[in-house]
Parts: structure tokens; C-alpha cells; sequence
């Protein structure tokens, strides 16, 4: 009875927050869903049922694949490498040495900066002009002559890599410092009087510590490079020639700048799953992390 | 459900404005405008407050965004239920936003005396399908740039009159070793490399349509586009036009780096201002040329109006503000950004005093503008062509293929 009573209560006291959830999340989604299965276009047409001739459309075209595989490409590269920068930053900040607090600041300023900025900032280091980084590497004797870094398929989608790192490896390296923080320094001591290496040390002693907060680093990281638009929308806006056109970006052209709301839905809600997919893959890979320790 | 919150919402809405107006009396406009080129964001500011000063019963918030973003956040503002009352548009939008009732149509507020004043070219910029949805505020087109200094240790006489001879001189200078790569184009994955494009079709009388059908695989679209990647290829054309903006390829002409520019009026007075350019004093304008046979000069409508939205809540005094914006008193003043709609302001020496040069290529220039074409599906063409544009010049398509891609990506 008075179970009874505690459960009612607790949705009652839960009830303001389902109320906005469901009215700021559940109902665009579904109207999202709505949206897919008809030939809706952004203004006039309300459109009619079309079932699923957006998603057929959609995933045959050649678009959505290449699409695919850049999106795939700059997610796994840049989570990678954010992930062994991150990690390398945290332990660097967490040794013992004049002007650490200072360089921790430093160090999340490009987190910081909104992405708009960055990606500015970005854009004139490889402006083909009067760039630093054609500057620098000029005077490196690296190459030749200046070289147009967005202007190039071969090069304009590892620029974008690079800006993107920049900006999200202080993200992984704040969570790896804080859980390397956690690590005793008793333990750390204890292995070094036993012998064990630089390397040992940190496969054995700290990487245990560090595994659990990582892998939520990685999920945060990767969902969100699978869903890149605005970094790449400021630098290139998915040039030359499309190499650098993601999957949110052809569904922002799709929906909005051409205006067809019913397939630019379609495709919101494939790289909506493709994500949730991935996510899924995460927690269960987080829930048996958690289970071995 | 979704109407009952927005009801909600309005009401709420409408609430907190009684209490404001009754504050002020007053209507607030919203309006829509571009950040860059032509008008900077303080001239508008400043053409604004000048109409806030004889209507003080209106509060006008501007609004500026990069042109790359004006097209889509008027429609994202429309879709989501206005915003804005008035929006700057583009010369290839009317048929959209008439189409999808974005904007109103003003044909019945045009008086004789804008009609009889205004240049014939500059209505196109708001017509579609015979009605009038907006005025024009920028007459605009490219021009051919050239830095005199150049092309006088070039030996070169007279700035080129034929694309081909624009090769020819531009070769002539990078023979002599004064410039590696002497034309600045913008030729990035954009609009802008669309205007280009569209100025080449126009010399060589392309056509982008034919009875609604893709027409620019072929003839004049096909020469245009193998015209720029010969250009590009043979080293003649700076290869990082295909990266650039407009602004990129004034940066690049003022440092002196560029023997030829193809860009907009607002180029001319900014590189001849010695604050600004190095090669301030030297820098001549002419039409953008023609070809042998075919066309004297070739030019883009780049032009762009002011109209009123079909949401707008305000469209008498929206109306007047654009009244304003467009007036010949507002349009002479700004003259040295953009160059009048009125006819006669171009016999006017307060107009014409110091850019006597423009003036001159613009009574060509103006005349022959070529219109970018007029479809509702103009985004999609546009993104189709601007893709074959770029694969042709990256060598990851022939010109024809490109094209052919394009066409059938066109949704048309």
C-alpha cells in the first residue's frame, strides 16, 4: 500500500519534467517520423503520404553514400586521434611541474571558443595566401610553394580533421585528467619500487582507472563527430567538389535549402539510427567494462 | 496539439507586445540583411536611422548575415512562422518565394514615378511570372578589374576586349615574369563561382534553360565552363580561385597579386582606397568582356531587392521603410558602394565624381545582364552546377561529363 503510495508520488513529483520532455523532445521526433513518410516541402505544401519512397530515394543515391563514408572516415580519425592527444595531455598535466595550472587553463581554451570561431581561426591559418601554415611550412622547407589546403579533395577533409581535433582533444584530456587524479600515489610508488617500466606502469596500475572515464569520452566524441556540420559548413561548406559533405550536411541541403521537409526527415532519421546504433554498441561495451572491474 | 501551444504562445505573445505598444505606441520592424559586399553593416545602420528619425512611431531591428546564409534563414524564419517583416533577397530567389509565398507580391504599390525613374534592368531583380515582389536596392553586376600598373610593364595598351584576349594578355605577363598566376576569380563550391560561370555563358551565348530543361550541356554552358578549366589548367588563373570568395579575390587583387579580378561594383572603391589596397589609383574597370562573334560584353544580374514577407504583421510601414532604403536621395548618397536603380542619378556629377571609370563600364555592364535562371528549384541547380564546376576545374570530370552530371542532378 504504502509502496503504492511512494511510486505514485515519485511520477507525481517526476510528472513537470515528463511534461516538458515529451513536449520539447517526444513530439518533434514523432513528428519528425510523420514528416518522413510524406512530400512535404518546407513552406506551401503540406504534402501527402508517400510511405517509403523518401528512405528508398535516400539511401540509393550515390550522395548518401559517399556521404557516408566521409562522415565515417572523419569520425574515426578524429576520435582516434583526439583520444591518444587527450590521454598524452592528461598525463603530461598531471605530473608535478611549475606552471601546470596555468597550462591547464591553456589548455581548454580551444574547447572552449564557440565552434564558429574556431573554425574562422582555422580558415586563415590555411588560407592559401597568406596562411601561417603555408608560411610556417615554407620556411621549414617543407614544400615549395603554397598549397590551397581547403581547395584540395586530397587534403581539405585531413584539414578539417586537424581543426576538429584541436578543438574536442581538451574535452578528452579534462575527463582522462580527472580520473587520473583518482589514481593512488601510493600504488603508482609501490610499482615503481617493484620495477615495473614507464610502460607497465601505465597498462597495469593506471589504465584501469582511466578505461571506464574513456570510454564515456569516446561515446560523447564519436556521436557527436558522426553528427559534424557546423565546423565544416563555416571552413568549406562540404567542398571542393563535395569531399568534405557529411551526412548532416546533405540533410541540411536536403531539407532546407531545398526544401523538401518529407526527405530531408528521411534522412534526419537515418543518421539518427545509424547514431543510436552506435550508441547502443557503446553501452554495451561501457556496461561490460563496468562488469570486469 | 501543436496549434493549441502556438495559439498559447501567441497569445502570450500578444499580451506582452499590448503592454509594450501601449508603453511606446510604436511598431518595431524586423528586417533581414546581408554582411558583406555592396552596403557595409554600417551604412544600413545609418540609412535606417535616418528613416527612424522622420518616423519615429517605427523601431527598425536589423539583422545581418554572410550571404551564404540570407537564403536559408529567410525560409527557416517563414517556415517556423516569421519573424521577420522585411528580408533582403537575391535576384534568383522571386521565383521561390513567390511560389512558396514567402514574400507579397507589391505590383499595386509601385507608383509611375518608380516605374518611369527606375532602370528597366534593375526590375527584373523582383519580377516573376509578370508581378513585382519587391524593389530593387542593389544594382549589381561583375566587372572585369585590371591593375593598370601591370599591365603598362606588360607593354599591354588596352584592357582585354574578348575572353580570348584576356588569355592572351594574361599570358603576356606571366611570359614576363611580373605576375606566376595573373587572374583572381571566385570559384569556390558557392554561389559565387555560379556568378562567374553564368558571365561566361552570357559571352558565349549559352542558355541554362530550354522550355524548363537543363540547356547548358551543350553550345554556349559547355564553352563557358571549358573556358575556365583552360584557364585554370594553362596556369593563367591563380589556382586558388577555387577556394576564394569575393572577398579572397579582393584581397588578393589589392595586395597586387592579381593583373585581372572579375568581381562586384563594391570592389572599385575599396581598392582604390589607399587605406585599404596596395594598388589604390591604379586599379581600372571595364566590362567583363565578350567573345569574337557573339556578344561586345558579358555581365551577371547580381542585383538584389528588398520585399516585404507574407508573415510580416506590419506591411504598410515595411513598405514605407523600403521606400526609404530605396528612395533616389538614399541611393545617391551610398552611390560609392552601389551604383543607383534611378536612370537619371548617372547624370548627376555628385554621383559620378571620382568614379567616372566605373560609371562608364556600368552603362555597358548594366545593359547587358544576364539573368541566372529563373525556376523554383534554383537551389538544387545551383548546388548540382557548382559540383560540376569544381569537379572540371579538380580534373575529376571532363567539362561535358561535369555538366551532364549536373543536368541530371538539377532536379529539373
Amino acid at each position: 500500500m504504502s509502496g503504492t503510495w511512494i511510486s505514485t508520488r515519485a511520477w507525481l513529483l517526476m510528472l513537470p519534467l515528463l511534461v516538458v520532455m515529451v513536449s520539447v523532445i517526444g513530439w518533434p521526433l514523432v513528428d519528425t517520423v510523420r514528416l518522413s513518410f510524406t512530400d512535404a516541402e518546407l513552406v506551401g505544401t503540406e504534402g501527402s503520404f508517400v510511405g517509403i519512397a523518401n528512405y528508398e530515394k535516400m539511401l540509393a543515391g550515390s550522395n548518401f553514400q559517399k556521404a557516408l563514408v566521409t562522415t565515417t572516415w572523419f569520425a574515426v580519425v578524429s576520435v582516434a586521434a583526439e583520444m591518444v592527444l587527450g590521454v598524452l595531455a592528461a598525463l603530461l598535466l598531471n605530473q608535478q611541474f611549475r606552471g601546470r595550472t596555468a597550462l591547464r587553463a591553456l589548455m581548454i581554451l580551444p574547447w572552449a571558443l564557440p565552434t564558429v570561431v574556431n573554425a574562422t581561426l582555422w580558415r586563415l591559418i590555411y588560407n592559401p595566401e597568406y596562411g601561417a601554415l603555408n608560411a610556417a611550412l615554407t620556411q621549414l622547407g617543407l614544400i615549395d610553394n603554397y598549397r590551397s589546403w581547403l581547395g584540395e579533395p586530397g587534403s581539405a577533409l585531413t584539414a578539417l580533421i586537424i581543426a576538429d581535433c584541436w578543438k574536442n582533444f581538451p574535452l578528452v584530456a579534462l575527463i582522462a585528467l580527472a580520473a587520473l587524479q583518482a589514481v593512488p600515489r601510493d600504488i603508482t610508488a609501490a610499482a615503481h619500487v617493484d620495477g615495473a617500466g614507464p610502460f607497465n606502469r601505465f597498462r597495469f596500475v593506471i589504465m584501469p582507472y582511466l578505461a571506464g572515464p574513456l570510454l564515456v569520452a569516446l561515446v560523447l566524441r564519436t556521436i557527436e563527430a558522426f553528427k559534424v556540420f557546423d565546423i565544416i559548413w563555416v571552413m568549406t561548406r562540404g567542398g571542393p567538389a563535395n569531399s568534405t559533405r557529411t551526412l548532416s550536411i546533405l540533410v541540411y541541403q536536403e531539407a532546407f535549402s531545398f526544401q523538401r521537409a518529407g526527405s530531408g526527415a528521411s534522412l534526419a532519421l537515418i543518421v539518427t539510427l545509424l547514431v543510436t546504433i552506435l550508441a547502443a554498441g557503446y553501452a554495451a561495451l561501457l556496461r561490460r567494462a563496468a562488469g570486469a572491474s | 496539439m501543436l496549434k493549441s501551444i502556438r495559439n498559447a504562445l501567441l497569445g502570450a505573445t500578444l499580451i506582452g507586445t499590448a503592454f509594450a505598444s501601449q508603453a511606446y505606441a510604436e511598431t518595431t520592424l524586423n528586417a533581414l540583411f546581408m554582411a558583406q559586399a555592396a552596403y557595409s553593416e554600417a551604412d544600413v545602420r545609418a540609412m535606417t536611422e535616418a528613416f527612424t528619425k522622420t518616423n519615429p512611431e517605427v523601431k527598425v531591428n536589423l539583422e545581418f548575415v554572410p550571404y551564404e546564409g540570407l537564403h536559408d534563414k529567410t525560409v527557416l524564419a517563414q517556415g517556423s512562422g516569421g519573424g521577420y517583416d522585411v528580408v533582403l533577397f537575391d535576384v534568383i530567389w522571386p521565383a521561390e518565394y513567390a511560389s512558396n509565398k514567402v514574400l507579397v507580391d507589391v505590383t499595386d504599390r509601385i507608383t509611375d514615378e518608380m516605374n518611369k525613374g527606375i532602370l528597366p534592368g534593375a526590375w527584373t531583380t523582383v519580377e516573376y511570372d509578370g508581378k513585382r515582389y519587391g524593389m530593387p536596392w542593389i544594382l549589381d553586376t561583375k566587372y572585369l578589374f585590371y591593375s593598370k600598373e601591370i599591365l603598362e610593364k606588360a607593354g599591354i595598351k588596352e584592357p582585354p576586349k574578348t575572353w580570348d584576349e584576356l588569355a592572351e594578355q594574361a599570358k603576356t605577363i606571366k611570359e614576363k615574369g611580373l605576375l606566376q598566376t595573373p587572374i583572381a576569380w571566385s570559384w569556390s563550391q558557392a554561389e559565387a563561382a555560379i556568378c562567374d560561370y553564368t558571365t561566361l555563358v552570357s559571352a558565349y551565348g549559352g542558355k541554362f534553360l530550354d522550355s524548363g530543361k537543363p540547356a547548358f550541356t551543350t553550345g554556349g554552358g559547355l564553352e563557358a565552363l571549358n573556358y575556365m578549366v583552360t584557364s585554370y589548367t594553362s596556369g593563367l588563373t591563380n589556382p586558388n580561385s577555387k577556394e576564394f570568395l569575393e572577398e579572397d579575390v579582393r584581397k588578393v587583387f589589392q595586395n597586387g597579386e592579381a593583373a585581372f579580378a572579375l568581381n562586384w561594383t563594391y570592389m572599385y572603391n575599396l581598392a582604390n582606397d589607399p587605406k585599404e589596397s596596395k594598388v589604390a589609383g591604379k586599379v581600372g574597370v571595364v566590362p567583363a568582356p565578350g567573345v569574337a562573334g557573339k556578344s561586345e560584353v558579358s555581365a551577371v544580374n547580381g542585383s538584389m531587392g528588398l520585399g516585404i514577407t507574407a508573415t510580416s504583421k506590419h506591411p504598410e510601414e515595411a513598405w514605407k521603410y523600403i521606400v526609404h532604403m530605396t528612395s533616389q536621395e538614399t541611393q545617391n548618397a551610398y552611390a560609392k558602394l552601389s551604383l543607383p536603380i534611378w536612370a537619371s542619378s548617372y547624370e548627376d556629377p555628385n554621383v559620378t565624381k571620382g568614379q567616372e571609370e566605373l560609371i562608364a563600364a556600368a552603362k555597358h555592364g548594366l545593359a547587358a545582364m544576364y539573368p541566372r535562371p529563373t525556376t523554383p528549384k534554383y537551389q538544387e541547380l545551383s548546388t548540382a552546377l557548382q559540383q560540376a564546376i569544381q569537379e572540371a576545374l579538380l580534373g575529376q570530370a571532363s567539362p561535358e561529363d561535369a555538366l551532364k552530371t549536373a543536368a541530371e542532378n538539377s532536379g529539373l
